[in-house]
């Protein structure tokens, strides 16, 4: 019986540790899902993560095809290689979904967010701020004597960035779409 | 053919259409227009249940015992609720199911009415699709594609949520389509280059072992057919999932047993020895593999499955196949047949008499007693005096259904209901009566132990009521036993809340019921009983009085490796470590 010699206190790892072969590095991926756009498919998708225990970083979604009724759903997650591969695949399994697209490893693609800014200031730091808006291409859409909304367009990197500059200028208030995203390419 | 009719009368129609014979149900506020057109109509049989949980699970078991749906009605609010269990069983386990729940009407969602309920919230993540009818005119079309995802790819339970005026209004019937819906259509065909390879790493394997599951049975009777002749040609050993017994016949040559946490020695250690792991409609449950660094380490695995998700889930492979495991089979056998019928022969007889020694081990012997019942002995015996017959058994959830999978032989597909994945104590009862129900004539004993048949004991009123003669064989150990052994390994001998005080008298209980009572607790009675139990032409419920204090094993314990079995109560002392202690 010494096959079945157990060593007392042996450090064994739990069997719900889903440890691998695959790589253990967090990777980024931008997911494009084309569903059916019905009742509750949203609540499908989102509860996959929750149930599931994965990451959402961000979720845009909208009708993209009224006919056909189709909704596009952008999603950006974290996870290991393996972890990635479930999500596709379990996303895959949801009957109204129709198409899974992993943009980031399906060759290269752009990502655009938009952000609302609101940032309340007077004198210089009025100044700066519109001088800064300028250089990152963000434009006005509202303006008080003491504040402004800015309208930015472009990667999260580059919304963080115009975010870190205007917090010192007096930034209230910010909202963003997350993430849309599309393969480069014909 | 378009027709117009009530919504009521399109359940009943759809019903019809897609061949439904058999509804399990209970009728509520939110249902009683579909109860009306039931009532009128004959060519569906209505089983009134007595708790809807008890619907779900009889509806698993007519639906395992014979491979088509099974269909429920229940109604809004807590009829769905109590429908969740059920529902949950047959998700982790792959059984098709069509849940018709009641609704309250269109108008009143959200405003908390009266037996009111979110029910495809609640039911979103314990189905595999799930549809809320807001328009009469749209039913037909979403019972038709209820009944195509059910059976579809991947079996698994679905629901349809009909709002009470939806039932009342006068719409459009149509016919089903053939083929089913096109959104849904799950592949089924392996993909060619991928069965080469595998028929190219099988022809030269020393020591192959095939893993099978519950997709074997799901697949249909012809893929346990093409199974037995692929593992008949190859002489490759065969083991198998709780979920996959009597694929493979357990009187066949090839046949190592049951293999995971209780399963057999020879088969565990074929696993964890082999150098070729093909994995047919099985998951790697944790169950199967205990610690995963150490599960079946020097071996190239192969593993085919019709749920993509299923593969690289916990275990990484390295021929992944997504298809139907009948397809997939059927191509195997024919590549394998078209290469030259190639094995490595001198590796596999050296491999089988590596097997050999292993099955000398006898790892299911146990110490018999001339004064008690073991539970082994029990199962022996009901094996003995019921072989050859047309036999269906069913289990509950604990330590006497690791026994029965263990001692009783499964010699053919959609004989054995158990509740594999999600465990539902109270499962056997209810699904020895749908067992029934789908065979009339056939013997169906529901081995179980006293605390899960408690769970839904009321079920032996529908027993009685549609004259199904259901074989109670309860294993009384007066125990939560799977409880007690767990907690004599890991908490100290500490019995919390493990032993069952204030049985009912289950002889009396019987006779209340309006049904047989048996009672033993003499090994010599034994056999009489049995024989007693089996000629009743009625239901029975036997008190099987066993050994109070049986262990079940073998046992790979929490966090061990396939080769560390315990094979006996010597072998348990320190057994679990700190780390194996938070698993289940």
């Amino acid at each position: 019986m010494a096959a079945l010699n157990i060593k007392k206190g042996s450090n064994s790892h739990s069997a719900y540790n889903l440890r691998s072969n695959f790589s253990d590095a967090i990777e980024k991926h931008t997911l494009a899902v084309v569903v059916d756009n019905e009742a509750g498919v949203l609540a499908r998708v989102i509860g996959l993560f929750s149930g599931r225990g994965y990451n959402i970083d961000s979720l845009t979604v909208a009708e993209i095809d009224h006919a056909g009724h189709r909704s596009r759903i952008t999603i950006c997650t974290t996870g290991t290689p393996q972890t990635i591969e479930q999500i596709k695949a379990q996303l895959g399994r949801i009957v109204p979904v129709h198409e899974v697209h992993d943009l980031t490893v399906e060759g290269p693609s752009v990502e655009r967010e938009l952000a609302l800014l609101k940032v309340a200031g007077d004198g210089e730091k009025r100044v700066e701020a519109l001088r800064l808006a300028d250089i990152f291409r963000a434009s006005v859409v509202d303006s008080t004597l003491k504040s402004f909304v800015f309208e930015i367009t472009g990667t999260p990197d580059k919304i963080d960035a115009f975010a870190d500059l205007m917090r010192p200028l007096g930034l209230v208030e910010i909202a963003r779409t997350g993430v849309a995203a599309l393969s480069r390419g014909s | 053919m378009t027709r117009q009719m009530t919504g009521a009368r399109m359940v009943v129609q759809a019903l019809k259409d897609q061949g439904v014979d058999t509804v399990f149900g209970y009728p509520g506020g939110a249902v009683l227009p579909i109860y009306d057109e039931i009532f009128q109509q004959n060519e569906i049989n209505h089983i009134l249940v007595r708790h809807e949980q008890g619907a779900v699970h009889m509806a698993e078991g007519y639906a395992r015992s014979t491979g088509k749906p099974g269909v429920v009605l229940v109604t809004s609010g807590p009829g769905a609720t109590n429908a969740v269990t059920g529902l949950t069983d047959a998700l982790m386990d792959s059984i098709p199911l069509v849940v018709l729940t009641g609704q309250v009407p269109t108008f009143m969602i959200g405003t908390d009415g009266f037996q009111e309920a979110d029910t495809v919230g609640i039911t979103r993540p314990c189905t595999k699709h799930n549809w809320l009818v807001k328009e009469t005119d749209a039913l037909a079309a979403t019972l038709h594609e209820a009944f195509h995802v059910a059976t579809s790819g991947r079996p698994g339970p679905v629901l349809i949520d009909i709002p009470k005026d939806v039932q009342f209004a006068t719409g459009t019937y149509q016919a089903p389509v053939k083929g089913g819906t096109k959104r849904y259509q799950p592949q089924v065909k392996g993909d060619l280059d991928a069965i080469t390879a595998l028929v190219a790493a099988l022809e030269t394997a020393k020591r192959p072992v095939f893993y099978t599951g519950g997709g074997v049975i799901n697949s249909g009777k012809a893929a346990s057919q093409l199974l037995r002749e692929l593992v008949d040609a190859t002489g490759i050993p065969v083991t198998s999932t709780l979920m996959g017994l009597g694929a493979y016949p357990a009187s066949g040559k090839n046949w190592l047993g049951m293999l995971g946490m209780h399963g057999l020695y020879e088969a565990n250690l074929a696993m964890h020895g082999c150098d070729l792991l093909i994995n047919i409609g099985a998951r790697f449950d944790d169950r199967i593999t205990g610690r995963l660094d150490a599960f079946s380490p020097n071996s190239k695995k192969a593993h085919i499955d019709i749920d993509p998700s299923s593969i690289n889930k916990v275990i990484r492979v390295d021929i992944p196949i997504v298809g139907d495991v009948g397809h997939v089979l059927e191509d195997m056998l024919k590549i394998w047949k078209a290469r030259g019928r190639k094995v490595n022969s001198e590796g596999l007889s050296k491999w089988w008499a590596q097997i050999d020694e292993w099955k000398k081990v006898n790892c299911l012997s146990y110490k018999n007693s001339d004064t008690t019942i073991k539970p082994q002995y029990a199962l022996q015996r009901l094996e003995a005096l019921t072989k050859g017959m047309d036999r269906y058994i069913t289990t509950e959830v604990g330590q006497h259904q690791m026994w029965a999978a263990q001692y009783l032989g499964f010699e053919d597909p959609n004989r054995w209901m158990t509740s594999g994945g999600l465990g539902t104590m109270g499962y056997g009862l209810p699904a020895s009566i749908g067992v029934q129900v789908a065979h009339p004539d056939a013997l169906v004993v529901n081995v179980a132990g006293e605390a899960s048949w408690l769970m839904n004991m009321q079920e032996m009123g529908t027993a009685v009521q549609f004259r199904t003669p259901v074989k109670q064989f309860i294993l009384n150990n007066e125990r939560l036993g799977m409880v007690r052994q767990w907690q004599q390994l890991l908490h100290g001998e500490r019995y919390s809340h493990s032993w069952s005080d204030s049985l009912p008298d289950f002889v009396k209980l019987a006779e209340a019921f309006g049904c047989k009572g048996l009672k033993v607790s003499d090994p010599k009675d034994l056999d009489d009983a049995i024989m007693e139990m089996i000629k009743y032409d009625g239901p029975v419920i036997f008190d099987c009085l066993v050994e109070k204090h049986e262990n079940c094993f073998p046992m790979i314990p929490s966090g061990k490796p396939h080769n560390e079995m315990l094979l006996g109560d010597a072998d348990t002392q320190g057994a679990i470590g700190a780390k194996g202690a938070v698993l289940v």
